[in-house]
Parts: C-alpha cells; sequence; structure tokens
C-alpha cells in the first residue's frame, strides 16, 4: 500500500494558481516530471505510488490508454493555467516503472511535452528504468526521441541483497543494459543503489559498489534502506523473520560509499548523490533549490511559486478527473515565509553547495557554529556546508538549526 | 411519638457510631442499606455508595473524607436519632480516623466473611478501643459462595474478646440482618452524656471545603450547644467567626436552630480554608467560651515529600494556583515552590502518605488538567553535623556537604496480616527493608500478624506493592509513626555527562547505595536517547563514582531520499520534530525526553500499574 499524501487545502477545480504564483514564473528553473504508476511487481520495500496490474483490474480508466490520455490531457491543463510556460529546463519520467510502457508511448508522451512547451536548448532529459524492462531497441527509441539520461535501478550487485529486496533483475543484467545504453548513444547514466538491507553486510556493500563503478556511470545515487510503515518488508521484520536496519551499520555503509565513489571521481553533491563534474542530476538539483516544476501523473508532486499541490493518487481516479475536465489536483498548501525558509534550510543544507549564511536568523547562525565546533559543519565563503559526519546527522542539524 | 428535630433531641435517644472497615469490605455498602431502611433515601434516589462525594473514591471505591448522617429509627414505639460517621480506611489518615471515633460511643466493626480481618481494619480496631467505643462485630458478605463466617468470627471473637455467637452476620448486598444490625445499635451503644448547662464544647471531626459555601465543618456536640448566628471560637487557632448556619445531614444537609449535647451536624461559617476550621479542633462559643478544650488535637504533618513539577513549564502559575484550590479543602496539604536543575520550576509538596500523595496527584492532574512530573517521593531527614549544627532534609539535593555526625530517620511501627503460608516471604521481604521483628501473633491457624519497625524511607518507595505480589494479594498492612532512627545513610547522586541531575539524587542506606546506583545508571542508559555525542552516566556518593554507564553517540540521523515529492512531508515531519523538543529537558548539553524523567522516576514495578 502506498504511503498517504500530506494534508493540505483544497485545490481548485480548474487547477487555477493565484497571480502571486504566475507572476514569479521565469524567475526560477522549470521543470517537468512526469509519473508512471505502473509496475510488473511491488517489490518489498516500496511505498510509492504505482500498482500492479494485478492491483488495477481490468476497470476502464486504470489501463495504460487511460493513463497516457489522461496525462497529455493533464499537459493541456497545465499549459492553460500557466500561460506561457518559461522554457523547461529538465524532463524527468519516473515511477512506477517508465519502462513499462511500450517504447512508441513513453517517446509519444515527450512528444506531446515538445508539442505543448519550449525545451531548453540543453534540456536534460530522464527516465528511470528496470534493467529487466529494457533492451537494445528500446533504448535506441529512447535516444531517437532526445532522452539523454538514463537512471537504473540497479540496488544491489548481491543476489541475496535482491532477494530481501524482492528484485527481479539478476545482477548482470545491469551490466548488460549499461553497454547496450552507451552504444544507444546514452551520455548520462546513474545506478540507484540501496544500502543496509536486512542481511547485508559490508563486504557485499563493496561489491556493489565496486561492481556499479566497474560500469562507469556518470552518477550515482545510493540510499540507505528505508523501512516504510505499510510495506511487506515493515511486516516481515516486525514478525521477526528480518533483523531491523541498524543506524549504524548505515552509518558505516554511507562511509564506504562515500570513499569509494570519490576515489572513484565521483563527487557526493548531495547527502545521497554523487556524480562525475558537470554529471549532477539537473532535475533533481530543481526540487532542492526550489525551482518550479509541474509534476504530470497520479500522485505527482508540483510546486509554482510558494504553492505546492499534488494529484490523486489512485490512476483511475485521476483519469476520471481529467477526464471529466478537471484538474487532478487533490490539495495543495501555500508555503508561508517560516516554511520557505524551513524548506530552504532542510533542503540546501543536503547539498554540497550548501546554505548561504544570509539565510539564517542570528540566532540560528549562532547555533550553527555550534556545529562547526562540534565537527558537522563549516562555514566558508558566507555558506554553511556539513561535512561527512554532518551529512550524516542532517535531519538532527536542521531541526536544531531551524527556527519555525 | 414525634421524630426529634436538631437542637431538640434528648440525649438518651441519640445513638453516635461509625463503621469501621476495610476497603471493599463492604463498608459504603452497608451505609447505603441504613440509608434505605431509615427512610432517608427514597430508594429512587439511592444510587450505589451515596456518601462517597469525590469522583476519585467513587472509582477507587474508598472513602477519603469523612460524613455524619443523621437517620430516625424507631424500636419500641421510640424513635431514636442514630447518626452514623463515615471515617477514612486508609492508612494516610489515622489521625483523621482517630477523630471520628472520638466522636461517637459505638463503632461496627465490619469485616468481610470471605476475606477476614485487615490490618488497618485491625488497627483502627485498637483505635476504637483505645477510644473505650462499645464494639459492635459484623461479618458481610454472608451471602457470597466463598464466605467463610464460622472462621472469621473465631477470628473476630478472638481480637474483640466476645463468643462468636454474638457476631452479627449480614449482607449489606441483599439487606439481610441489617435492620437487626439498627436496633442492636439503638439497645447497646450507649447514648451520648453530656453538660447541657456548661459552656459549648463541640469537636471537629471533619472539614470539607464546598465552592459555594465555604467550609463545611463537621461537628459533634459534648457540652452545651451551638446555634445559628452565634460567635464561635476555635480552640486552638483562637480564631472567631459567625456560624452562618447549623444543620445536619440526613443525607442531604438540613438546617436546624442549633446543634445540642451528643448531637452530630455541621456548621457553616464562612472560613474559605479548612486550615482555619481544623480537624481535632475544639469549637466553643465566643460569648461564653469553655475553659478546657477536649484534648486531642494534633495539626497534620508531613511524613512523605515529593517534588511535583509541570511537565510544560509554562503551566506553573496553574500549578499554584491548583495547590491552592485543593489546600482549601486539604489541610494536610503542605507545599513550597522549587527550583530544579532537570526539570524546572515546581514544589516540593508535603503528604500525609502514599495514598495522600496519589490522591493529590491524581486530583491536580484530573480536575486541573496538569500534566505532572514527580520526583521519587522521600522522608524527612535530620542531619546533625560533626559541628553540632542540624539540617531537616526534605529533599534529596538539599543534603549537606561536609562533615556529617549523624542522620536520623524517621521509623514506623508496621502492622502485617498474612495468611500463615506467607510468613517467610514477608520476613524475607522486611528483613531487606531493615525492618526489626517486634512480635507475631496467631489471629487464627492461618492467619497471623507480624509487626515490624521499619523505616519509612523503606515503605514510600515500593514495599505496600512489593508486599502485594509476594504474598498474592493477601496480605494487608498499617503502619504508624515510631519515632526516628538513626541509621548510615548516604546521597547518591546522578551525574550525565558530568552534570549531576538533582531530580535523580536519592538518599540511600549505605548499603544499597551501589546496588541504587548501578540499577538508575542502566535504566538511564536504556531511556536516555542517543546524543550526537557520547553521553556519561555516573552514579557517585560525593566524587566517588559508584557505578558508570555509557550512551554511544548517534552516527546516523538523517532520511537519505528526498525527491520532490517528499518536501511537504519532510517539512511537516521537520514541524513535528520541533514540537518534540519542547518536550525536551537540556542537561548541561544532554537532551533528555520529558518521558525519559518520568520513567526513570517511577518506583518500581508500582509506579506503571496506573497507567
Amino acid at each position: 500500500m502506498p504511503s498517504t499524501p500530506p494534508e493540505g487545502i483544497e485545490a481548485p477545480l480548474d487547477g487555477r494558481l493565484p497571480d502571486s504564483a504566475l507572476a514569479t514564473l521565469g524567475t526560477r528553473g522549470f521543470s517537468l516530471y512526469v509519473h508512471v504508476p505502473f509496475c510488473a511487481t511491488r517489490c518489498g520495500y516500496c511505498d510509492f505510488n504505482t500498482y500492479t496490474a494485478a492491483e488495477l483490474g481490468a476497470a476502464p480508466g486504470s489501463s495504460q490508454d487511460a493513463y497516457l490520455a489522461a496525462a497529455v490531457a493533464e499537459l493541456d491543463l497545465a499549459v492553460r493555467v500557466l500561460g506561457d510556460p518559461p522554457p523547461v529546463r529538465t524532463v524527468f519520467f519516473g515511477g512506477g516503472t517508465p519502462t513499462m510502457l511500450p517504447a512508441a508511448s513513453l517517446t509519444g508522451l515527450l512528444d506531446a511535452i515538445r508539442d505543448r512547451f519550449e525545451l531548453a536548448e540543453d534540456a536534460e532529459i530522464t527516465t528511470e528504468a528496470n534493467p529487466e524492462s529494457v533492451d537494445a531497441g528500446y533504448l535506441d527509441a529512447l535516444v531517437a526521441a532526445g532522452f539523454n539520461r538514463l537512471s537504473l535501478g540497479m540496488q544491489s550487485a548481491r543476489p541475496s541483497v535482491l532477494a530481501v529486496l524482492e528484485r527481479r533483475h539478476t545482477p548482470g543484467r545491469v551490466a548488460e543494459v549499461v553497454t547496450a545504453a552507451r552504444s544507444a548513444g546514452f551520455g548520462s547514466i546513474n545506478l540507484d543503489l540501496i544500502y543496509g538491507s536486512p542481511g547485508e553486510t559490508a563486504s557485499d556493500w563493496r561489491e556493489s559498489l565496486t561492481t556499479a563503478l566497474e560500469l562507469a556511470p556518470e552518477h550515482v545515487s545510493a540510499y540507505s534502506l528505508i523501512v516504510e510503515d505499510g510495506t511487506r518488508l515493515a511486516r516481515r521484520i516486525r514478525r521477526g523473520e528480518l533483523p531491523a536496519p541498524d543506524d549504524d551499520l548505515h552509518a558505516e555503509l554511507y562511509q564506504l560509499a562515500e570513499q569509494l565513489l570519490t576515489s572513484a571521481g565521483l563527487e557526493n553533491y548531495e547527502i545521497s548523490n554523487w556524480a562525475l563534474p558537470g554529471q549532477e542530476c539537473q532535475h533533481n538539483l530543481a526540487y532542492w533549490l526550489g525551482d518550479d516544476w509541474w509534476g504530470v501523473g497520479p500522485g505527482a508532486h508540483s510546486h509554482a511559486g510558494g504553492i505546492r499541490w499534488w494529484n490523486v493518487r489512485h490512476p483511475r481516479e485521476y483519469s476520471g478527473r481529467l477526464a471529466a475536465g478537471s484538474s487532478p489536483a487533490q490539495a495543495r498548501e501555500v508555503l508561508t515565509k517560516s516554511q520557505h525558509h524551513a524548506e530552504r534550510v532542510l533542503l540546501e543544507l543536503r547539498l554540497s553547495r550548501g546554505l548561504p549564511l544570509a539565510e539564517l536568523s542570528p540566532s540560528e547562525r549562532a547555533r550553527a557554529d555550534a556545529f562547526v565546533a562540534d565537527g558537522l559543519a563549516r562555514a566558508d565563503s558566507a555558506v554553511l556546508r556539513l561535512t561527512p559526519a554532518g551529512r550524516l546527522l542532517a535531519d538532527r542539524v536542521v531541526t536544531d538549526l531551524v527556527e519555525l | 411519638m414525634p421524630v426529634p428535630v436538631p437542637g431538640a433531641t434528648p440525649p438518651e435517644l441519640i445513638r453516635n457510631f461509625c463503621i469501621i472497615a476495610h476497603i471493599d469490605h463492604g463498608k459504603s455498602t452497608l451505609a447505603d442499606r441504613m440509608l434505605q431502611l431509615t427512610g432517608v433515601v427514597d430508594p429512587r434516589q439511592m444510587r450505589a455508595q451515596y456518601l462517597d462525594r469525590m469522583d476519585i473514591e467513587r472509582e477507587r471505591g474508598i472513602t477519603i473524607k469523612s460524613q455524619a448522617v443523621r437517620m430516625p429509627w424507631k424500636v419500641d414505639g421510640t424513635t431514636h436519632v442514630l447518626n452514623m460517621i463515615d471515617t477514612p480506611g486508609h492508612v494516610d489518615f489515622t489521625y483523621e480516623v482517630s477523630r471520628s471515633l472520638a466522636a461517637c460511643e459505638g463503632a461496627i466493626l465490619l469485616v468481610d466473611a470471605a476475606q477476614g480481618i485487615e490490618a488497618q481494619t485491625l488497627a483502627n480496631l485498637y483505635l476504637a478501643l483505645e477510644a473505650d467505643l462499645h464494639i459492635i462485630p459484623v461479618l458481610n458478605k454472608i451471602d457470597l459462595p466463598s464466605a467463610q463466617p464460622e472462621k472469621y468470627a473465631a477470628e473476630i471473637a478472638h481480637l474483640v474478646g466476645c463468643d462468636p455467637d454474638d457476631i452479627f452476620r449480614v449482607s449489606a448486598k441483599t439487606g439481610e440482618g441489617v435492620k437487626e444490625l439498627l436496633d442492636h445499635v439503638v439497645a447497646d451503644v450507649p447514648a451520648p452524656v453530656g453538660d447541657p448547662d456548661a459552656p459549648a464544647r463541640a469537636l471537629i471531626f471533619d472539614s470539607v471545603y464546598d465552592t459555594y459555601r465555604g467550609v463545611v465543618t463537621y461537628v459533634r456536640v459534648v457540652d452545651g450547644e451551638l446555634s445559628h448566628r452565634e460567635r464561635v471560637l476555635m480552640m486552638s487557632t483562637r480564631a472567631t467567626h459567625e456560624t452562618l448556619e447549623v444543620g445536619v445531614i440526613s443525607p442531604e444537609p438540613v438546617k436546624a436552630s442549633a446543634l445540642g449535647v451528643g448531637e452530630v451536624g455541621y456548621l457553616i461559617t464562612g472560613v474559605k480554608e479548612v486550615r482555619q476550621s481544623r480537624v481535632g479542633d475544639t469549637v466553643t462559643a465566643a460569648s461564653n467560651p469553655a475553659r478546657k478544650d477536649l484534648g486531642g488535637y494534633r495539626p497534620p504533618h508531613p511524613m512523605v515529600y515529593a517534588g511535583l513539577y509541570p511537565i510544560d513549564g509554562a503551566d506553573f502559575p496553574e500549578l499554584r494556583e491548583a495547590l491552592d484550590k485543593l489546600q482549601l479543602n486539604d489541610a494536610a496539604l503542605v507545599y513550597e515552590p522549587e527550583t530544579s536543575g532537570a526539570l524546572g520550576f515546581g514544589f516540593r509538596v508535603g503528604f500525609l502518605g502514599l495514598l495522600h500523595m496519589e490522591i493529590v496527584r491524581e486530583r491536580l492532574e484530573r480536575e486541573f488538567n496538569l500534566d505532572l512530573i514527580s520526583t521519587a517521593p522521600n522522608v524527612v531527614y535530620r542531619v546533625v553535623m560533626e559541628d553540632g549544627t542540624e539540617h531537616t532534609v526534605t529533599n534529596p539535593s538539599e543534603y549537606p556537604d561536609g562533615k556529617i555526625a549523624e542522620v536520623h530517620e524517621p521509623v514506623v511501627r508496621a502492622t502485617i496480616l498474612t495468611p500463615t503460608d506467607f510468613i517467610g516471604t514477608v520476613m524475607e521481604l522486611c528483613q531487606a527493608r531493615r525492618g526489626e521483628q517486634q512480635g507475631m501473633d496467631y489471629l487464627s491457624e492461618d492467619r497471623v500478624e507480624i509487626r515490624y519497625l521499619l523505616p519509612l524511607a523503606e515503605i514510600v518507595f515500593d514495599f505496600f506493592d512489593a508486599l502485594k505480589s509476594r504474598t498474592k494479594g493477601f496480605a494487608s498492612l498499617d503502619y504508624d509513626e515510631a519515632g526516628e532512627q538513626v541509621a548510615k545513610l548516604v546521597k547518591v547522586d546522578i551525574l550525565l555527562h558530568g552534570e549531576p541531575v538533582d531530580a535523580f539524587s536519592s538518599i540511600v542506606h549505605t548499603d544499597a547505595a551501589y546496588a541504587y546506583g548501578v540499577a538508575m545508571a542502566k535504566k538511564l542508559k536504556e531511556l536516555i536517547p542517543r546524543q550526537q555525542f557520547e553521553v556519561p552516566i555516573q552514579a557517585a556518593i560525593g566524587a566517588r563514582v559508584i557505578a558508570r554507564e555509557s550512551v554511544r553517540a548517534v552516527r546516523k540521523d538523517v532520511l537519505a531520499k528526498c525527491y520532490g515529492g517528499d518536501i511537504t512531508r519532510k517539512r511537516k515531519l521537520l514541524e513535528k520534530q520541533k514540537e518534540g523538543k519542547k518536550r525536551m529537558k537540556m542537561v548541561g548539553r544532554v537532551e533528555v525526553p520529558q518521558e525519559a524523567f518520568v520513567a526513570a522516576l517511577a518506583t518500581g514495578e508500582g509506579a506503571e500499574k496506573k497507567k
């Protein structure tokens, strides 16, 4: 069962945004996210808004076709609401498994975007993919349509770890897909890794990292496993079938990742993300730097000028809303000044570029000094940055630091 | 013959009696039956345990405050007046019990026929015998299948010195035997004797604050008469007040013109605090005061102290106001503000005993909606220094530094009644609590009374719970003060990250200090969340560390992923954590959640049981 959405205020049926939000469009970057809510199976740890064919059933409105039509309708809505949208700097197809869609459908969605929005010349266009859901032909089609970045859900090189995560691919499959992606012409490849799964040892993790690095990815995301409420994994741990993840071990594994990835030339630029210089994921940076973006698809979140909203989660309800000509937004929130501040501290401290000290109040700055003294942060050239030890305690630092 | 009215009731028609019983032995039910049989309560208005006024009493099925009910009862064509004085049934209120007994000529000793007499009942029986009351032994609940009337009749006969056949057998629940019991009260309890022409003297046996009326004072007139619109003098405080109203309770208040010799009723003088109208004091007429009071007055004095702190420091003024209000109705409650480095601003509060403490705390939380932390209860120590100076310590953190010659601690005479199967266990427990055996008597073949001299400090911790759990709930306990003794005591401090936490300091016996320190350090290790640095926990006597633990530094506290859709959720989580931090107390640099203090201060298994 996917996790529950946050609470917010009512969103208008026509999706209209206040003039105040529209007025500043274009002063920040603008991105598009497309959520594809389909998976072949649900992995035991996953609480994303995604559905298997069995879960969706045969009801009209839940089909891929209904989804595709609705997504295009939402693109139309976005254009209506935004008026004259600024050029799109990044497009990101996530899920779910975008590559569950036939290549023609996925590239068709990108075409639909092009038809309605101006894409920036150097726009970063990414899709997530599962190693088992793509082949050479598929990858060729993506590149031909303009995709230039591929994010592969590798997770681990150890079969035992993949089994605990209930991932279906075999470790070797990732290498095949990377080779195919390279020959298709992808110049930027990300490998997603998960560490700290029940039973995973430091040497398992080291093997995953070295295997990943042998594939020479431009970018690696390494996430410590989060046991989300309501997932099969959480139930198995509660029943004692699997050991609970241990934060101390996670810290050790994180340090191992930092060590191996940076020595391979990948620099940490966000807590869980490492990239060759210039290969940072522009789309994720847009989230973290407070850009505007429109999220298309069931459960997708959007942000424009201090307003955040999120769509209804179920594909049937989503396509139903759009078929009826209304906005699929379930609720929105209008950020107050202090919420905006909290988000800046929360997000920018996760980045290696850090948080400008000017964003902090005098009392926050005094607390920041204490973190500097404790070796959790550094303050250079008017910017506060977390040290590696501070990154591991980022949530604690932010909670202590920020004034609400 | 008409029903005698208050102020004009010949003493020979009056019978003043009380019921001595253990909690749950059916006193309130018996009182209910009497109210019904004498016709003072309409059966339709009857609610269970009519006389127990406070909610807490009703819920716990115990009586905290006594009351007196006037009931007519006709025997052989003559209507008599029965005044039933309800006595508190708990160990903490021995003094109040003794004053209630002093207002009576007779006492019904009510014992559950399935359980036999309990320690507190026995203690109160001894008080009644000392006060020369006529005792009417009664076995209740004879309708229960588990009743053993023969066995317990023999036990009681042995204690009271009567024939087992003379013991009444009733069922307060069904009413069986209650009518005969009332007849017997008229026949056997002596009528009150007093001088109607002497200056008025009345004993205050209870004093209750009422929101609308101010203080309602319950009295038993011994000599003379107290009347409406008269100036009265409280002989211990020398304060005078005007009687705005006198009357009797039957069982609702009924105004009267006067109360005469032997009568029991109430006065309202408009005073707002029960301390101005103290239990045990003698009331006389200001215009013609008695020369000598009735004797036996003793100001209440607290035996047990604890710090009470609002969990939210901002509630301190509310706590003060609540204590002020409670004191209106509780002359035994004393408190003064104190500051704890760990807990902030609060009060050091003195109580008659543990039940009193529990009741006060519960009323503060329930009636005044306060969330409180209470420190571990402690007794009052007298510390004599080598230079001869003396300190009275009601808070371990005030324990003096420097060269101590002697420490005196209060001791109590404890009476434990237990089935003989548990003699060994009970003795073991008392021995472990530094008890000194004073004697043992068999009440019957399988029940025994064991007497110990015990340090009060050993009882206030978790003795009662330990006793109950080791005897499967069968043993009962009563104790009363027995002076003080010199003991080898030390103060154990608990240090977090090198900083002493005053709320955790404790005065313990030298032999128990090490175990206490180890246990407390272990407990805190479990309760204190990991910080970003290692936190040593030490237990120390002075500068000497006797136990040591440490809370390892936290190494990871960050959620790995933060996509666009996670931002709102993450910010809300941050807001929640920020809110949670408000409930943290800082001890030096260490953040300690309130819950850790509460849990660390919980005394053994007993403190958790209420939750």
